[in-house]
């Protein structure tokens, strides 16, 4: 089992370990609803070390991601923008998703999934032109504090991180000595996420801890995101989808000129569903994935379902019939049951506020 | 973990009471609910069910997963816990108090079937 570098913090705490894509890591350090609140309210920290950080180097670095991602790198205006993409097959299927960096100059920095990382990595090579390099980063260690107080908590906690942090737009990045901070993340609350040396992780770790930031396990971590919308690979999308049947259609860009992988399948590809939220009315239960979803139109699935702690019910994102639209009343086969729901634009919830 | 001596346990992980009237009072033992995680839905039985022994009987559900717990003995559902159905996280917080359901046993007998403390710590360590 791979171990991120706070392992010994870990078990000095003996935080609830788990597996997750060969990687052990915290489920939760003893509460993971109390831990999704901190989230909301106040500021939690995740080591997301497992995630791969890809660095893009050479003459020819624009040009190869701007073949190989679905989103454009051009949009990019200056060193320090990144964006949301997915990597995709010749047949527009979803290989991964994925934040893109514009360090500087020819140098860009890809971050991808865990479970993906390697066979995101053979993907690159194969398709990778002769001026360009591609370097995995695992000397890198990856921490994302996350909430209405992570900035302030942030500042306290490691000297020099304000002057660099407190100006950045969301999807902006920038060096603050030794860190690389992106005021990015996957809670649907304001936050950074933090790339520095492996060897300084334990340090930060317990810098952030002693502002009161609270460590947050992959429990917190997938109510979160379920809550804010936001899809996980592997679960709500895959190499059978398109971007458009997982609600990612605005990060394809296909308008212009520019050839990318997948983009003529795509073209060609009518969307077949409609990835889409699902709140229950009553508390009658936990939707799960792979549950069915009956609505007018015919049977969906539920891709992802949990209990949502800042909305007390149960909530889902579920691929269902291209025709449902919110507001669709729908019935969810949990367990031996019906259940009465009813279909929601996603996000539940952004900047602790309840949206639907 | 905590098992208590006076209490007797399924393979499935419910704890059973004996009460002075004979009914048995069920829960889910302090290592079921540990491994569960924090409960958020439960689903209990109604009063006047017939169950058979190994049933599913009432249904846990965590953030992570739902699950079945079992009825330890045939017999019948008298009493479901509303108290923990409302808050199933007291179910986590005292999992020997916060009991699921009473049943009134078809044969006093069956209970034979069940564990004692020390049968059943031998079942957690080997888990």
């Amino acid at each position: 089992m791979l171990e991120t570098p706070l392992i010994s913090e870990y078990r000095a705490i003996a935080a609830r370990l788990i597996p997750f894509a060969g990687w052990s890591l915290p489920l939760h350090f003893g509460s993971q609803i109390d831990e999704h609140h901190a989230v909301r309210r106040d500021a939690g920290l995740f080591d997301i070390s497992h995630m791969l950080a890809i660095d893009v180097q050479g003459p020819d670095a624009r040009d190869f991601l701007r073949h190989i991602l679905a989103n454009d790198i051009a949009r990019l205006t200056r060193p320090g923008h990144a964006l949301y993409s997915c990597l995709l097959n010749p047949q527009g299927g979803i290989l991964d998703d994925l934040i893109a960096y514009w360090i500087e100059a020819d140098h860009y920095r890809l971050v991808v999934n865990a479970a993906t990382a390697a066979s995101d990595v053979a993907w690159l090579h194969q398709n990778c032109p002769a001026n360009a390099l591609i370097q995995e980063r695992r000397d890198l260690a990856m921490l994302a504090v996350q909430g209405p107080h992570a900035r302030n908590k942030c500042w306290s906690a490691l000297p020099g991180l304000r002057e660099v942090g407190a100006p950045l737009a969301p999807f902006h990045a920038a060096r603050a000595g030794d860190i690389y901070v992106s005021r990015t993340g996957y809670t649907g609350e304001d936050g950074f996420e933090l790339m520095l040396p492996a060897g300084q992780a334990v340090d930060a770790w317990k810098r952030l801890r002693a502002a009161g930031v609270r460590p947050c396990g992959l429990g917190a971590r997938d109510t979160l995101r379920l809550e804010a919308g936001l899809n996980l690979y592997g679960q709500d999308m895959d190499e059978t989808v398109s971007p458009p049947e997982c609600g990612l259609a605005w990060t394809v860009s296909a308008g212009s000129e520019r050839d990318f992988i997948g983009k003529s399948a795509l073209l060609a590809r009518a969307p077949v569903s409609i990835l889409l939220g699902i709140v229950l009315d009553d508390r009658a239960g936990v939707m799960r994935a792979h549950q069915k979803v009956e609505t007018r139109q015919g049977t969906g699935v539920v891709t992802s379902g949990t209990f949502s702690p800042t909305l007390q019910t149960s909530i889902a994102l579920a691929r269902l019939p291209l025709a449902t639209r919110p507001g669709d009343a729908v019935q969810i086969l949990v367990r031996d049951k019906r259940v009465a729901a009813r279909v929601v634009k996603p996000p539940f919830v952004r900047n602790g506020r309840i949206l639907i | 973990m905590n098992i208590p001596q006076a209490l007797r346990y399924a393979p499935t992980h419910e704890w059973v009471r004996q009460e002075a009237d004979g009914t048995l009072t069920v829960g889910i033992t302090d290592f079921a609910q540990d491994n569960l995680g924090e409960l958020v839905f439960i689903e209990l039985p109604e009063a006047g069910r017939q169950v058979a022994a190994a049933e599913g009987c009432a249904v846990v559900e965590s953030v992570k997963a739902a699950s079945d717990v079992y009825a330890p003995v045939a017999g019948e559902v008298i009493a479901g816990n509303a108290a923990a159905a409302a808050s199933p996280r007291r179910v986590n917080q005292d999992p020997y108090g916060a009991w699921l359901f009473k049943l009134k046993p078809a044969a006093v007998a069956d209970l034979g079937n069940l564990m004692d403390a020390g049968a059943y710590a031998k079942i957690v360590a080997s888990v």
